[in-house]
């Protein structure tokens, strides 16, 4: 595993006046430039743990430390500055009357002065392909345009990480189709490390590594393959195993030769219609 | 819902107007609002009306516009008119209906009042809808920037104008999705007696309001995760340009006054 860029350490959580634990002993790791996925079903624990990493709590006991700062109310904002974090709700995130005016707002937060800040907006606005909307109000802007203006935001403060907190459950396929491509290109582009906390496991069989939180503890960790193995496990956790999996696990049981469990759609068909050739 | 409000509308143009510095447009209209009560004679008022009518045409807006924006205050005028007209008991009696009396001065302060008002309301117009409300926020802070010294909340203010106006849109919007959804449940918003139809905006407002709540939370995580931590240190994105077109266009209320001064009786 190359340097780890968090890492968590024996962290216990509970919201005030609360007896129960929302996380308990967490430990993990996130390495430089991976992709992780948290899933896990509601209050699993896994917002929480999300909040908790931009130091909106602060852990009870253990030890959270982000590129180098530990989690103290001192390094926050060194914090923040380089972990990015697209939240939920793609109307109660933007801040600014248009979208240049919304990209500036964490720039102008960090005393950025203005001329960077407008060669900033307008770079970041054209890796997520928004240039053309520099001056648009955000009820103009459909969900998917709208996360892609907070990553836009984001990705100008210029993070190490970026967390998408449950960022594209709110979105219709195609809104999500755009956020999680957009994600993708921005981290082959910049080495960014990328953390999507999700339920949904059909973008989290693009990770390259996935954690199964449950009752604020790591329930599984390992690659989509070896999580997506664990099936009627996963149902029981209250998640879903996305349909190809599903279809290739049932083909399987009935005999068919399929040789591994298909993470998406693609890889599926293409074994199917080849397989006749194989004979 | 949106397209009817006519009330601060931004009219995007080009124009001599819209190009003005904010901080500009905002004291010309303070200034103006003080200037207009300089004209106490037919002559003056004139002057006034003719000067106003120019902004109007170098701001390129359609009058209609400015009407629309009357609508409104029209019965504010038409009260005061009347109010005048009955009680300004001056110059000789034009007419003389049972007890009430109508008088020629009565006609003229009624007359040079309405006017006053329908001036001060089509240049107040003229700002809002030359100026974008974002652009008069940014002016607004920059105004009273000085007042911080007193304690006076400047930047939070200005926050304030800006986040309320970016929600306007979204709010309407959850009115109207609150609406149809009451109305699938058999609400009745548009018949009835007044005293139902106040009763029935009660499970309109109660959603709307837990939601602006939950809105307002979210936003405030959403803002701090984004680094802010208040005014302090804070760059700013749009800057204003005070160029010299600014400085005329308020010499030119100068002028007017002068003008004013000399010709009012």
């Amino acid at each position: 595993m190359k340097e780890p860029v968090i890492s968590i350490r024996h962290v216990n959580f509970r919201y005030p006046e609360q007896t129960q634990y929302a996380l308990k002993d967490i430990s993990l790791d996130v390495a430089k430039g991976e992709w992780l996925a948290i899933v896990g079903h509601n209050g699993s624990g896994k917002s929480t743990l999300a909040k908790m990493l931009n130091g909106l709590h602060y852990p009870e006991e253990g030890q959270v430390t982000i590129c180098g700062f530990s989690l103290k109310e001192e390094f926050v904002w060194e914090v923040r500055k380089r972990l990015g974090m697209v939240f939920q709700n793609p109307d109660n995130q933007f801040v600014g009357t248009t979208v240049q005016d919304d990209v500036a707002f964490g720039l102008e937060n960090n005393g950025v002065p203005h001329e960077v800040m407008t060669a900033r907006v307008k770079n970041s606005l054209q890796r997520v392909g928004m240039l053309d909307f520099l001056n648009q109000e955000p009820h103009h802007l459909s969900g998917g345009q709208k996360q892609r203006v907070a990553i836009a935001g984001v990705i100008a403060l210029q993070p190490d990480i970026i967390l998408l907190d449950e960022a594209t459950s709110m979105l219709d396929p195609r809104g999500r189709e755009e956020v999680l491509s957009t994600v993708r290109q921005l981290k082959e582009e910049q080495d960014l490390t990328v953390i999507s906390i999700t339920h949904d496991l059909e973008e989290a069989s693009r990770a390259d590594r996935i954690i199964v939180l449950n009752e604020g503890t790591v329930y599984r960790e390992g690659t989509p393959e070896e999580i997506f193995q664990l099936n009627e496990e996963l149902i029981g956790l209250g998640l879903d195993v996305p349909f190809p999996v599903k279809l290739s696990r049932v083909l399987r049981l009935e005999d068919f030769k399929i040789v591994s469990n298909h993470l998406t759609e693609e890889e599926l068909v293409r074994e199917l219609w080849t397989s006749n050739f194989k004979k | 819902m949106m397209e009817k409000m006519i009330f601060g509308r931004y009219l995007p143009l080009q124009s001599a107007v819209h190009q003005l510095d904010p901080r500009a447009k905002l004291l010309f209209i303070f200034g103006f609002v003080i200037v207009v009560f300089l004209a106490n004679n037919a002559l003056s008022y004139a002057v006034l009306a003719a000067f106003t009518f120019v902004l109007i045409y170098l701001s390129k807006i359609n009058i209609r516009f400015l009407f629309a924006g009357l609508k409104p205050v029209i019965w504010l005028i038409a009260f005061t008119f009347l109010l005048h007209i009955f009680l300004t008991k001056e110059g000789d009696l034009l007419v003389e209906v049972g007890f009430l009396k109508v008088y020629e001065g009565g006609v003229r302060q009624g007359a040079f009042i309405s006017l006053r008002f329908l001036l001060l309301i089509f240049v107040t117009s003229l700002l809002t809808l030359t100026t974008s409300p974002i652009s008069i926020t940014d002016g607004l802070e920059s105004l009273l920037n000085p007042f911080k010294k007193l304690k006076l909340p400047v930047h939070e203010l200005a926050l304030m104008m800006s986040i309320s106006l970016r929600f306007i849109p979204t709010l309407m919007d959850e009115t109207d999705k609150i609406m149809k959804a009451q109305m699938a449940r058999g609400a009745d918003f548009s018949s009835g007696p007044i005293k139902d139809r106040i009763k029935a905006v009660v499970p309109l407002l109660i959603p709307l309001f837990v939601s602006a709540f939950k809105r307002a939370e979210e936003l405030a995580v959403a803002m701090e995760a984004r680094g802010y931590r208040g005014g302090e240190g804070r760059t700013k994105y749009r800057l204003l340009h005070w160029k010299w077109k600014d400085t005329v266009a308020l010499s030119l209320l100068f002028v007017l006054a002068a003008v004013l001064w000399r010709l009012r009786s």
